[in-house]
């Protein structure tokens, strides 16, 4: 069995799943520690499904999960405590307070209330939701949703955060809030894999880039590299995407 | 054709459409099997004829003029049939309001707002109605097969006294916003749903039980007192017996009243209708606060779970609701319990079967708020916690929960009979663990917001529910009477159990 490397965040090999058909197709990937991730690729490409199967809510068919050294399918708990994972549909409870739904996640991560409290306080006020600390999310907006959502995924300080287009819904206010907690988090010797449809945002934001097709990685590096790969210096790198989605429908 | 009238015509037909669709789906669960459930719907209307030829059978060969105890009775069952389409009424004003997803396409329309609701109180009123001729056709069939055809009139007092509940729920429902606000008014329209529904028999059964020691309502109904009681023959009280009975005149007046009530509704209300639809929807509300600030408590992450839980079913209105309405069934057999104490009734051996059937009732939906409503589900499933543990706190909630509302009742059995209060409180614990079981072994991913649809997502997880609280309750109730039986009852109820267990997704 092949063992992680010690400045691997994550480490995919040969990782696979078949719905009706092939969604992520022996896909290898690395991230390293401290690293800006961005995971590109068109609509049902199998870049969620990759994810999901990282988070441990997706058994996958084959392949191994490695999440900084721990073997995410033999033993889950242990990666799910390093890690936290925001859905593009923020699920939160109505019912529930910012609050006491911050609360509730730092109690089933098992954080000292000394530590989470404090924490809980800081990230919601720091994502301008001090006016509804006590209000039910029943009334909230799907970015506020978003927002607790967040801050629920950073409460328990997690070394690997994956997020599921988080920008989804938010206001440019809040999405340069979001953008900048996340970047402070990656400062901080946190990783950040994240998938975007909003390409500048992966241009601006990431350290590298992965572009996924028909479930396999098509592309992978820093904006340079992916440019010096497609052989043009000055392309934008929606137009990169594109022509590499397009040469994979092709060959497809 | 004007474009305005075209448009109603159209909305209407959407309506009717959507409401054809919605029921479709809960006879169903979503699956288009339409063929299906008509061919079901016939058979079930079918069978149904044979308890409604045992309840009502003896009645069809009744004739004007009534004597006052039989005129007490037909329009004691009229006002309960009244009182349950009401209770179905304010629950679709409600979802009206809250749960269709089309109001911000209806109110963004060039139509008028007073014109489009109009058409929604009518369609709520033509959906009660439907509902309500379905239930009652093999009743009034039954008496047409045995009374003649003047029984005919008593569809169209369904159809009188629908249109009266449709108009009065719209009334109740715009008041409550009026008075409570939006926020409010979801959680107490559904209480008065649930009470209105029960209300009426309840009420029947507690006077019973003080008067003559039954928990039969016939009892009151004919009763001497009751015809004392009652107004002269010629009252306008005994309209709707008398229309049922065949009387021409008198079912014209009741629809006319119906469409009169219904119409005025809609000429006062539709404009109000539109205004509170605008308020709910611009209800991305200053939700509800929570004014005591707690400090983040230290606990296990089970206990993480289980208060998460507890807090939200506390807060959840179909519970609320439903608690309620469970409680309230539960008012007659303790006061039962209550009246046991003063006399040598052996009526109290009722209350074990109703409090097993009530528990084994609230833990198959408790289990599925908790186990299958998770809103949460990534959150719970990327949590460091085996999906085992997870489950269990769950369950623990549920049975807390049971233990909680039925401790008092089967402490206060223990004072008149601790061997009934023994097998009460063992059948409350295997009706609820089975109910649970049965929920765990269907469980779905889906929101608590769904639980409406949570009896059509699995019919064999249903009726494996309903047989499972039956069963548990026939048990306990013989195992106090004929110990023989019970055995055998409950290795039946044992048998449906495994049955279900076999066939389930989690075994299969």
């Amino acid at each position: 069995m092949q063992t992680a490397e010690p400045l691997s965040a994550l480490q995919v090999r040969g990782l696979t799943k078949r719905f009706d058909r092939l969604a992520v197709d022996a896909l290898d990937l690395t991230v390293r520690t401290g690293e800006f991730y961005a995971l590109l690729g068109p609509n049902g490409a199998g870049k969620t499904t990759t994810l999901r199967m990282v988070a441990g809510l997706l058994r996958p068919d084959a392949g191994s999960v490695s999440v900084l050294g721990v073997d995410a399918l033999s033993d889950p708990s242990a990666a799910k405590q390093i890690t936290a994972w925001v859905s593009d549909e923020p699920m939160i409870y109505d019912k529930l307070t910012p609050l006491e739904y911050l609360e509730f996640v730092a109690g089933l991560w098992g954080i000292d209330p000394a530590v989470s409290e404090p924490s809980a306080h800081q990230l919601l006020i720091s994502l301008g939701l001090e006016p509804h600390l006590r209000e039910r999310c029943e009334g909230f907006s799907k970015g506020m949703r978003q927002k607790v959502a967040l801050a629920g995924a950073l409460v328990h300080d997690p070394r690997l955060i994956i997020l599921d287009e988080p920008l989804t819904g938010l206001d440019a206010v809040s999405a340069r809030h979001v953008k900048g907690l996340l970047q402070q988090r990656v400062q901080g010797g946190c990783t950040v894999i994240m998938t975007t449809h909003i390409l500048e945002v992966a241009e601006r934001m990431a350290d590298r880039i992965g572009v996924i097709a028909a479930g396999r990685l098509v592309a992978e590096g820093t904006l340079a590299e992916l440019r010096q790969q497609n052989g043009h210096n000055d392309t934008s790198l929606e137009d990169m995407f594109i022509a590499l989605i397009d040469v994979e429908a092709a060959a497809a | 054709m004007s474009s305005s009238t075209a448009a109603l015509s159209w909305f209407a037909r959407h309506e009717i459409r959507l409401a054809w669709r919605e029921w479709l789906a809960m006879m169903t669960g979503r699956r288009k099997r339409k063929r299906g459930a008509i061919i079901g719907l016939i058979v079930f209307a079918a069978i149904m004829h044979l308890p409604a030829y045992a309840v009502i059978g003896r009645f069809a060969d009744l004739q004007a003029p009534l004597d006052k105890s039989s005129l007490i009775v037909i329009t004691a069952t009229i006002l309960l049939a009244w009182a349950l389409m009401l209770s179905q009424a304010i629950e679709s004003v409600t979802r009206v309001f809250y749960a269709r997803a089309d109001l911000d396409l209806i109110m963004s329309s060039p139509v008028s707002l007073a014109n489009i609701f109009s058409v929604r109180i009518a369609a709520i009123a033509l959906s009660v109605i439907a509902m309500a001729l379905l239930l009652s056709t093999p009743f009034v069939d039954v008496l047409v097969i045995g009374g003649g055809v003047r029984w005919f009139a008593a569809y169209g007092v369904v159809v009188a006294i629908g249109l009266s509940a449709a108009a009065v729920a719209i009334a109740v429902t715009v008041a409550l916003f009026r008075l409570i606000g939006p926020g409010r008014t979801r959680l107490v329209a559904q209480i008065i749903a649930a009470i209105v529904g029960a209300g009426f028999v309840i009420a029947l059964q507690i006077a019973a039980i003080l008067s003559y020691g039954t928990l039969s309502r016939f009892a009151v109904l004919t009763s001497d007192a009751a015809a004392a009681f009652a107004p002269d023959a010629a009252s306008m009280v005994w309209w709707p017996a008398r229309a049922a009975l065949g009387d021409g005149e008198t079912l014209l007046l009741l629809l006319a009243g119906g469409l009169v009530l219904l119409g005025a509704v809609m000429a006062i209300f539709s404009a109000r209708f539109a205004d509170t639809a605008v308020r709910v929807s611009a209800h991305a509300t200053p939700g509800h606060q929570n004014a005591r600030a707690k400090s983040f408590r230290a606990s296990s992450r089970q206990q993480a779970l289980r208060r998460k839980e507890f807090v939200l079913l506390r807060r959840d209105p179909w519970l609320v609701s439903q608690t309620l309405m469970q409680l309230l069934y539960l008012v007659p057999p303790a006061l039962m319990l209550w009246r046991s104490f003063s006399g040598s009734s052996t009526a109290i051996v009722l209350v074990t079967p109703v409090i097993v059937m009530a528990a084994g009732q609230l833990s198959g939906g408790l289990a599925w708020l908790t186990i299958s409503g998770e809103d949460a589900a990534d959150l719970v499933a990327t949590a460091p916690l085996p999906p085992a543990r997870v489950i269990r706190a769950k369950i623990e909630v549920v049975l807390i929960a049971i233990g909680i509302i039925f401790a008092p009742l089967v402490i206060a059995l223990a004072f008149a009979s601790p061997l009934q209060a023994a097998i009460t409180a063992l059948g409350v614990a295997i009706g609820s663990i089975s109910a649970t079981a049965i929920q765990l072994w269907f469980r779905v991913q889906a929101k608590r917001s769904q639980f409406r649809r949570r009896q059509t997502s699995s019919r064999l997880a249903t009726f494996a529910e309903a047989f499972s609280s039956i069963g548990w309750a026939a048990t306990a109730a013989l195992a106090l009477a004929i110990p023989a039986a019970a055995a055998i009852t409950g290795l039946i109820t044992a048998a449906i159990l495994a049955a279900t267990w076999k066939i389930s997704p989690r075994r299969v």
